[in-house]
Order: structure tokens, then sequence, then C-alpha cells
């Protein structure tokens, strides 16, 4: 059968191109299709499906698709194919949830069915195509057969009015369902329209990686919302590109884009995370990037953080005292003490803190878990990357179609991509706060995966921590970056409190409060020393605050402390001592945090290349913060100490912190002043 | 005579789909399988179902697995099994088991884990029957092509 044939019997040889993971639904749709004699051709995998259709795009006249698809999502796939190939998609789904079926339509499906299909609603599936070429290249001349109907006489199309006349338009028009007299109306409509010269079908464009970049840039330059199709075509400067194109496609892009800034949205509505995120993470970035020397403490960072809502307890006496401890500066591997006061502050202070550290990259060696994890690779997710964080990665690296999207959907995103691929850093500020929020602001692919990485990494570092008191606010954080994560994920995460629930379920239940604690403790990839030595410290310190007689706690604490002080880098030490912390605490911590901890110990012992596995035990043993407020005072009050002091002795920060952690007691950031000098406190003075 | 016990087993096959329509564990769409059955995929009803059983068997095996976890809280991956159950379910007209699996998608979104336990058990009993009858389903009709077959060389349904 030739391809005349074809079209002229249309919509009898229809090339119909079946995707669905479920081989039951996938033979039983291509039975039915073959009984509405179109020509079915069937794959149980989307990729396989796409390689296909990129292959040769003019084989087939339309696609049917699956929603629920383990190899890819089915929307994502459906946009792919729009944008590349703008064949008309129908989707197919076993459940009829609203959402879904809007979320099918504002992707561009021509079509949303249910199963089971009944093949009288396959009978009329002919009638997208017919619309799709209708309508595509030929918009300016009013191409659509419905418009025609009325005004068949008149208007436009020479093809039809020369060969159909007005009533065959009209039916066209109004009458697309029908029966097969239509389809012989339609399919010489369309050969008309074929072969009449001035309503010529353009043939489809195809959307490339290299012409939609082409495009955004276009659209960026003029403004999105000054964008007008002639404009982007003069820019674009592509032969052969007419206007209707681009403006089929731009209407696509701001229908992306719009789908995109809801889910930042809603990201941000979870919890400020995101800008709060964004803005760490590049400043992280940048103060990862330019990483004076020790005593720089980039304050951007902070003071985002600080206005971030995050950890709006923690931020506004803290963060304000923090000043000048960004999370860039804790990003900075130089200053050991510092940067313990930087992560004391919520969340960004916290990386800070920790990278500053230790200047020594072995110290950072040590660091636990997700520090380690990422400083390796920047992109390594793969450290305890947590259900979440696995699809969420995948989620964003599918949809490549996008990526300049991404992108340009969150300013800030770019700088987080860069941050977040180019360091560890980038990774242990997710790690540190959990943080997916920073990651779906970058909404690029490879920030989306440092963010995903960074919080995955600490959750696999917290993973045993039971403790939720905390979490529930750490949850917030990494809770927000997986709503953007969901755009190609099929179920959105709820609001932060839920997210966390989520999260930490898709995590392995990891403590919360625990990844907090180790955000702040364990700067993530970082591979500076220091920020491990940071985190033991802050562990340490951290863990007394827990306690309920922290004096006592602290007492211990310190023992451990100095010990670890002493030997930051002295994995055995450390790891004894804060094993010894580690059982001390054992008694006021949960059980399960104590076991969590230990075994967290273990793992992270063999995680720690080197240093201060008892950094890591410290974390662990620290899964008991009562709250991260708690936890964020900690830190802030050492950091501020630290600030003023520029230790370089754990002892220094410890003093602070623990001083802080003292006062802590009183619920009252008062001490922030920053005042506090290293010397050591007594304990019973504090109290 | 072999006309007469292809017609009985002719009866039979109807009686027991009349049955089966009866009772809700087959629907309209399994009819409409049983049309798209013709010269050029004569053996297409058959060969649905036991692709549909095959699985059919992984997915609940897969759930029943999931289930029993000691720490089971991957609501979301049991989602996803469900929802493939329920899709082939339908798809062939398996009415009374698609609607255990509505119901044990409800008791799922509500991390009811009792009572997707129950779901999950009356899944498996209505699988087992809907298979059971199945293939007597089938037996009779093999039956009845071989005696029709006897007697005339095609014999279409």
């Amino acid at each position: 059968m030739t391809v005349e044939d074809q079209i002229d019997r249309f919509p009898v040889g229809m090339r119909v191109l079946a995707v669905d993971d479920d081989p039951t639904c996938l033979k039983v749709l291509e039975n039915l299709l073959r009984k509405c004699q179109y020509q079915v051709t069937t794959t149980n995998q989307a990729i396989e499906a796409l390689r296909m259709l990129r292959e040769n795009r003019n084989k087939f006249d339309l696609v049917i698709s699956d929603v629920n698809m383990p190899d890819m999502d089915g929307f994502k796939l459906l946009e792919l194919v729009g944008l590349e190939m703008d064949l008309p998609v129908i989707m197919l789904s076993g459940h009829s949830d609203t959402k879904l079926v809007m979320k099918g339509v504002t992707h561009g499906a021509v079509d949303y069915l249910l199963k089971p299909v009944r093949i009288e609603e396959l009978k009329n599936i002919w009638q997208h195509v017919v619309r799709r070429k209708n309508f595509d290249p030929r918009d300016q001349n009013k191409g659509s057969n419905d418009k025609r109907g009325p005004n068949a006489a008149g208007e436009g199309n020479q093809s039809i009015i020369s060969e159909d006349g007005s009533d065959q338009n009209k039916n066209l028009g109004k009458k697309r369902k029908d029966q097969t007299e239509e389809e012989e109306d339609d399919g010489e409509d369309n050969g008309e329209d074929n072969d009449d010269p001035s309503s010529q079908k353009k043939p489809r464009v195809v959307w490339s990686v290299e012409l939609h970049r082409k495009f955004v840039a276009a659209v960026n330059q003029l403004g999105l919302d000054k964008a007008v199709p002639k404009k982007i075509l003069d820019l674009m400067n592509v032969e052969g590109l007419t206007r209707e194109n681009v403006a089929s496609h731009l209407q696509k892009y701001r229908l992306y884009l719009k789908k995109a800034t809801q889910q930042a949205s809603m990201v941000a509505a979870l919890g400020n995370t995101e800008s709060y995120l964004r803005i760490g993470s590049i400043d992280a970035y940048a103060e990862f990037c330019t990483s004076s020397g020790p005593g720089k403490i980039p304050n951007p960072a902070l003071q985002s953080y600080a206005s971030s809502g995050i950890f709006g307890r923690l931020n506004s006496p803290a963060n304000l005292s923090m000043r000048g401890i960004s999370a860039s500066t804790l990003i900075q591997p130089p200053v050991q003490p510092q940067n313990l006061n930087s992560t004391l502050s919520p969340l960004g202070n916290i990386q800070a803190s920790i990278f500053p550290a230790n200047q020594t990259s072995s110290l950072l060696q040590g660091i636990p878990t997700s520090i380690e994890l990422n400083q390796s690779k920047q992109n390594n997710c793969t450290t305890g990357i947590t259900q979440v964080n696995q699809v969420s990665c995948s989620g964003f690296t599918a949809a490549s179609g996008f990526r300049d999207r991404r992108l340009t959907v969150g300013t800030a995103s770019n700088a987080l991509p860069s941050a977040a691929c180019n360091s560890p850093q980038t990774h242990n500020s997710g790690a540190f706060r959990n943080q997916p929020p920073v990651r779906p602001a970058s909404l690029g692919t490879d920030s989306f995966d440092a963010g995903i990485c960074g919080p995955s990494n600490m959750l696999d570092y917290n993973r045993c921590n039971k403790n939720w008191q905390n979490a529930e606010q750490l949850s917030k954080l990494p809770a927000n970056p997986l709503p953007l994560c969901e755009p190609f994920n099929n179920d959105p995460l709820p609001p932060t409190g839920i997210n966390v629930a989520n999260t930490s379920t898709r995590i392995g239940n990891s403590p919360v409060d625990y990844s907090s604690r180790v955000a702040i403790s364990v700067p993530l990839e970082d591979t500076r020393n220091e920020l491990q030595r940071q985190e033991g410290l802050i562990e340490n310190i951290v863990q007394p605050s827990s306690y309920t007689t922290p004096s006592q706690r602290w007492e211990e604490h310190k023992l451990e402390y100095s010990q670890n002080m002493s030997r930051p880098f002295n994995s055995v030490n450390s790891h004894v001592s804060s094993s010894r912390v580690t059982s001390s605490l054992g008694h006021n911590l949960n059980q399960t945090n104590a076991a969590c901890s230990n075994s967290v110990d273990a793992s992270f012992v063999g995680q720690l290349s080197g240093a201060p596995p008892s950094i890591i035990q410290c974390t662990n043993v620290d899964t008991r913060l009562k709250s991260n407020d708690a936890y964020m005072l900690e830190l802030m009050k050492s950091r501020d100490g630290f600030i003023q002091n520029n230790f370089g002795t754990l002892d220094d920060i410890m003093v602070p912190m623990v001083k802080r952690f003292l006062m802590q007691e009183q619920n009252e950031p008062t001490f922030i002043d920053g005042e506090m000098g290293f010397e050591a406190y007594p304990v019973g003075s504090c109290i | 005579m072999l006309g007469l016990g292809a017609d009985l087993l002719w009866a039979d096959m109807n009686r027991l789909l009349a049955f089966l329509f009866h009772q809700g564990v087959l629907d309209e769409q399994f009819l409409q399988l049983q049309q798209l059955q013709d010269e050029t995929s004569p053996n297409f009803v058959s060969e649905v179902v036991n692709i549909y059983f095959h699985e059919s068997e992984k997915l609940l095996r897969n759930l029943r697995g999931l289930l029993m976890e000691r720490e089971f809280s991957d609501y979301k991956k049991m989602g996803i099994h469900l929802n493939q159950l329920t899709g082939s379910s339908s798809s062939i007209g398996a009415k009374r088991v698609t609607n255990v699996c509505l119901a044990f998608r409800a008791a799922t979104d509500h991390n009811n884990r009792s009572g997707c336990l129950r779901a999950l058990e009356m899944l498996e009993h209505e699988y087992c029957y809907l298979k059971n009858k199945l293939h007597e389903l089938f037996q009779i009709e093999q039956q009845r092509v071989l005696a029709a077959g006897v007697r005339y060389p095609v014999q279409n349904n």
C-alpha cells in the first residue's frame, strides 16, 4: 500500500505507535487498533518508542502511550514527542484521577483514555491526526478545517474551496466524529491541502535540541513577556522556520514554564527552602569557588539563609549574628573554627561551618557519608540517594528536552547547578539541609542531581537516626526539593509536613534531625577536613544539648570533643571517643538512636577515608537533638564565638558551642551576641 | 453425533460464560475480546488471558512480598504494581478482580496496612477463582473445537 493510498483511505491505515509496559493491555490494544484497520506498531518500552520515533518521525501518525511506565514517565514521553516530533499523543491510564488527566492535558496530550479501552473510542482517534495536520504549520492559512467550515466559501484555503466545496468543509468542521463519508472527505481535503501550493503543508519542524536552545536564548533575550514569535524568529535566524512554527513552539514552552514555575512555587510555599537553598547554594558555590583563606566568611549565603523561613526561629537571632558566616563561608575550606560557627547557624550556617572547619582536606576526608561521597564526585548522587533522590534525579535527567527551560525557570538554578556540580559543597549543602529545596530551584539536571545527592547523603547518614523531632524542620527542607523533582514524577510531594514523612519513608526513615545535624556537622562534599572536624565538634557539642542534663553531657561531650580535637584525624581515637560519647549519651538517647549511631558509625567508618569517624559517630549520637532549633542555636552560638575568634582549635569551637548548648536550655539565643570567647566556660557556669 | 457433542459443548461453554457474567466475574470487555478473535488471530483470547495470568501472578507475588515485609512502608511501590494489575484486569474484563484492586488501592491511599492485607487476600482469592473458571472455559472451548472440527473443517464462533 502506497503512502498515497493510505492517505486517501485515511483513517484506514493510519500508523499508530502503541506504548505500554503491561503486555496484557498492549496486546489487547494492538488487536483493538488492528480491528479499526490502523497500522499498529507496539513496544513496551518508552525508550524504544522514542528511538523509533526519532529514527523516522514520518513513520507514524499517532502515538498512544500509557501513563505509568517503569522506564520513563508517560508524561515525559508525551512532552518529548510533542516537542521533537510534533505528533499527536493519546494518553492511556488505568485510573481516572483528575489530576492526572489535567496533567496530561497540560502536557499537550490530545486525548486521555481510560482502561479498559473500548473499540468505539479507538475508532475516533484519527480525528486528532487530522486536527493536528491542519492546525499546525499552516496556522496562518487558517488551515483548520473547523474554521473553514462556516467560511468555506470565502476564506483562505483554495484547496478547501476547490474540490470539496463548502459542504464538505462544513462537514469537516462540524462533524468530525462522523462516519466514513467524512473520512473520505477528510482524506480528500487533506489531499487537496497537500497538493495546493498556496496552502502547501509545510514539513513539520523538528525542534531539535539545538533549535530549542536558540529558541530559548532568543526568548530570554527578549524577555518572556515580550517574546513574540516574529521577533523570536528574527533573533533565531534559522532558515526554513516560519512564524507559525515558532508560535506553536512558544505556546508549548509557555505551558511548560508555567508548569515548572508552579512546581517551583509549590516548593517555595513549602518552606521557602527553594529560595533559601538557591541562594545558599549559589552563594555556597561562589564561596566554594573563591575559597579564600580561613578567615573569610562571606555572608551572602548566610544572610540569605537567614531570610529564608526554613529555620525561622533559629534564623532570626542566630542568623543575624551569624552574618559573618555565610553559607558560602561554610563551604570554604579554610576556616575551621569559623566554619563551625557557620555550621551552627541554620542550614546555611551549618554548612559553612563544616566546611571551613579544616583546611586540610584530610579532615574532610573523614567527614562522614555525604561529605565524603560528595567530595569525590560532584554529581555523585549515589551515596545514600534515597528513593526520592533517585526518582528526582532520574526525573530531571530524563527531561533532557527541557534542560534549557529548567535553567531558565529557576534563575538561581543556574548558579545552583554549577554549584552543585562543581563541588562537593553543593552536595554538602544539600546534605546539610537535606535539601532538596535547593535542588529544585536549579532544575538543571546537574544541579538537580547534586541537590538530590546532597540530601541523600545526609539522609544516608542520618538514616540511623530515628529522631523525628528535629527531622521535622529538616524534613521541610528535603521535602521541598522533592516537589521540584516532581514535575517529572507522577506523584507530587505533599506539603512539608507530609513531605518529611515521604522523604523519610523513601530514605528509609532516616531521622531528619539527624540529617540536619549531619548537615551541620558534616559538610557535604567538602573535602576539607576541617569540615569534618567541625562536624565532629558540632556533633560532640550538639549531643550534649540534646541531653536533659546538659552539663553532664557537656562534660562528657567535651571530653570526647577534646579527644577528638586532639586527634581530629585520628579516626581510631575519635571513633573510640565518639563511641564513648555515644554510649554515654546512649542512655539518654533513644535506643534506636544509639543503635543507629553505632551502626552508622560502622558504616561511616567504612566510608571515611580517614579522618574523623568520630565525627560521624558524634553525629549519630547527636540524633537526639531535641529540636533543630536548639541545635541551631547551639551552632549559632558556637559560631558566633568562632567568628570572633578565628580559632584554630576545636576547643575554641567547642567552648562556644558548649556554651551555647548550655544556654540553649534557656531557650534563648541571648548569647548570640557572639562575644563568647574561646575561653572555656565551665559547665556549671553556663547552666 | 459428533456435531451433537460439539453443540453440547458449545452450550456448556455458553452456560459457563453466562454464569460468569451473572456473577460479575467477567464483563463486556471480555466479550469484546471474543469479538476480536477471528481468522487472523484465532487464539487471541486464550493468548491474552495467558499473558494476563503470567503477569498477574508476578504482580501478586510482588504485592504479597511487599506486604509481608516486617517493616513495610512502601505504599508507593505497591501502588505501582497495583496499577498494572488493575489495568490489565480491566482490559480483559475481569470485573471482580478489578473491583478488589480498586478497594486495595483505596487502602494503600490511606496507608492502611491491615486493609491492604485483607484486600490482597481477597484479590488472591478472586484471581484464583477467575483462573479456574477461565481454564474451564478454555477446556470446553478446545473440546468443542475438536468436536466441531471433526465434523466441519472450519467452525467459527
